[in-house]
């Protein structure tokens, strides 16, 4: 077996032992970047000196006897998430040559865990897509098939769990950022509760649905991962003071008493794929098979999540891109001698064109006349919306539906009808809106091979009872063990 | 028709965005479909209903108004696209 392929829990045991060296492990996976990523195009940037030096300095602590579960562990981490001296252009022209001078929260969290930062992961600009074609760096390829989307916007994280171009990776969620491109690459995915990790030095999209999760290889993994991100930060006003639970205490068997909701709602929206369906189902089988009960449940306004969504989403974009102004970081158009002549010609030359439509969508919903009928009245759906959610948990512990209505799509098919694009976003963005947790586990392969993902929310801060019924999941069925050929 | 070419541009130059002509076509219609869809939230009753602006409990968080460690002023101004004594540097803004 190649060291690259390592889980990360399998990874901390052969360290732990002494077995291999993390300048091996690293080694190993950044010679499996150099080989596959032309033809997967996971990252913006590769870091290989300062991975090595991690690396080395990780083998010292664990000489010394100071390992934790992620030490020497090497990791790819989203563009748009803050790392000291390592260039973060969150995809974007704007900041293409953006180099921060500080770590975001979860980066010095990891970093002092001891794990080596491979690089830089491709993704959608500022976030904003489901396909990570909307990247204005490069194209991110399918592991399993590259003539198709990787999912975004955390395209490339996905990717390079996939592809084992990393051990696992962080990515950003905002409207399924990270659980899209998790099941269309067969990889888990988890959007934690919003407040459960700190979104200082995550680079804002829509402030009030942005939040940082894990992508790796397995659910035992996603357990690691999470434990070492999430907790309170004074540095984000958001950042809830609540105790954090060990996570991997939660991958045991046993789904006894457990109840599983499904969404009746969801059956009715049209869309969605018979294959994406069929395997839905039989896990929903699999997981009632494992002792957990089904009941059905009723989200009534589901069919109003993607309107709300693509009102606040934009307005709340539009509003935290407005500091893109060629003033204190990013690019600048110096041949302009007005001011608002140079903050028009920058911001045009450096946005790509869905990060424009997004903030025109949101400054108009946000000007005059116009805010009470659209920002106002999504956030009112926004509040019916967490209701729903709120008397369905009364019945269930977790909530099991698709996580996206197809398996991924070709390169270039949606790129014209960004309505259509919004409209697969259905399942994962309600989850943002509520601000409860969801995770996609990997739960079946349609007829052309390509993967799909079965989504689990849960209540607010009961990633636990998710992980669990994932665990119970994955330990049943054999999809997690199965990789692309690259 | 929700939103026209006109206001189209007006919305970008509030947004200090610059559009050619093809971009400003291609956004009306597609904007257009966008805002289309988005009117379904009318058919949602929501006389009474409390807007939500984040989805948890907290509510504001307070602090202590005093100086901590931050960030060093060159740091700061080392992304600068341009700088000068010290100081971010801007186009002439009072005539």
């Amino acid at each position: 077996m190649n060291l690259y392929e390592l889980t990360i829990h399998e990874a901390h045991n052969l360290l732990k032992s002494r077995e291999i060296s993390s300048q091996e492990l690293t080694k190993s996976v950044l010679d499996r970047v150099e080989s596959v990523e032309p033809r997967v195009g996971a990252y913006i940037t590769v870091a290989g000196e300062t991975a090595m030096a991690q690396a080395e300095l990780a083998d010292k602590a664990i000489a010394e006897g100071n390992i934790t579960h992620l030490t020497g562990i090497p990791l790819a981490i989203k563009d748009l998430i803050c790392t000291k001296d390592l260039r973060t252009t969150c995809a974007s022209k704007i900041l293409e040559n953006f180099v921060p001078p500080y770590d975001a929260f979860v980066i010095k969290k990891l970093k002092k865990a001891g794990a080596v930062i491979v690089g830089k992961a491709n993704m959608d600009e500022f976030a904003m897509g489901s396909s990570t074609e909307h990247s204005g760096i490069k194209l991110t390829n399918n592991p399993w098939d590259l003539a198709y989307i990787p999912g975004g916007s955390s395209g490339g994280s996905a990717a390079a769990v996939a592809a084992d171009m990393c051990l696992g990776s962080l990515g950003s969620d905002t409207g399924g950022s990270i659980r899209q491109p998790a099941s269309h690459c067969g990889v888990v995915g988890m959007k934690p509760t919003y407040g459960r990790v700190s979104r200082f030095g995550l680079v804002a999209f829509a402030s009030s649905l942005d939040q940082i999760g894990p992508l790796t290889k397995d659910v035992s993994d996603c357990a690691v991962l999470l434990n070492a991100i999430s907790g309170y930060d004074a540095g984000d006003s958001t950042s809830v003071p609540m105790d954090v639970p060990d996570y991997t205490t939660f991958l045991e068997k046993g789904l006894k008493g457990f109840k599983i909701g499904i969404p009746k709602e969801y059956n009715a929206l049209s869309g969605l794929d018979a294959e994406v369906s069929e395997a839905v189902k039989n896990a929903v089988m699999a997981i009632e098979g494992l002792g957990a009960e089904c009941v059905e449940v009723s989200l009534p306004h589901t069919e109003y999540a993607v309107a709300a969504y693509y009102v606040i989403a934009p307005s709340e974009a539009s509003s935290n891109l407005a500091r893109y102004d060629g003033v204190k970081y990013g690019l600048r158009d110096k041949d302009k001698n007005d001011l608002i002549e140079m903050y028009r010609s920058t911001r045009s030359m450096g946005f790509g064109s869905e990060v424009k439509r997004r903030i025109i969508i949101g400054t108009y919903c946000l000007s005059a006349g116009y805010y009470d009928a659209y920002y106002r009245k999504a956030s009112q759906v926004r509040t019916l919306i967490i209701e729903d959610f709120k008397r369905a948990f009364k019945s269930c512990d977790v909530l099991l539906s698709p996580v996206a209505p197809t398996p991924a799509f070709k390169t270039g098919e949606k790129t014209e009808d960004p309505l259509k694009m919004y409209l697969s976003d259905i399942f994962t963005l309600s989850a943002n809106l509520a601000g409860i947790p969801g995770m996609s586990v990997p739960c079946g392969f349609s007829s052309q091979g390509l993967p799909i993902g079965l989504q689990i929310m849960g209540k607010h801060f009961n990633e636990e009872k998710m992980i669990k019924v994932a665990y119970n999941f994955e330990q049943a069925t054999d999809f997690h063990n199965k990789k692309p050929v690259l | 028709m929700k939103i026209t070419k006109k206001e189209i541009v007006h919305v970008a130059n509030l947004a200090r965005l610059d559009l050619d002509e093809e971009s400003i076509g291609k956004f009306a219609g597609q904007i257009d479909n966008i805002l289309e869809y988005v009117d379904m939230l009318n058919r949602v009753e929501t006389e009474g209903v409390a807007p939500t602006s984040h989805a948890i409990f907290l509510t504001n968080a307070f602090r202590e108004d005093k100086v901590k460690e931050h960030l060093d002023r060159n740091k700061a101004l080392a992304n600068a696209p341009e700088k000068e004594d010290g100081n971010f540097v801007v186009p002439k803004v009072i005539g």
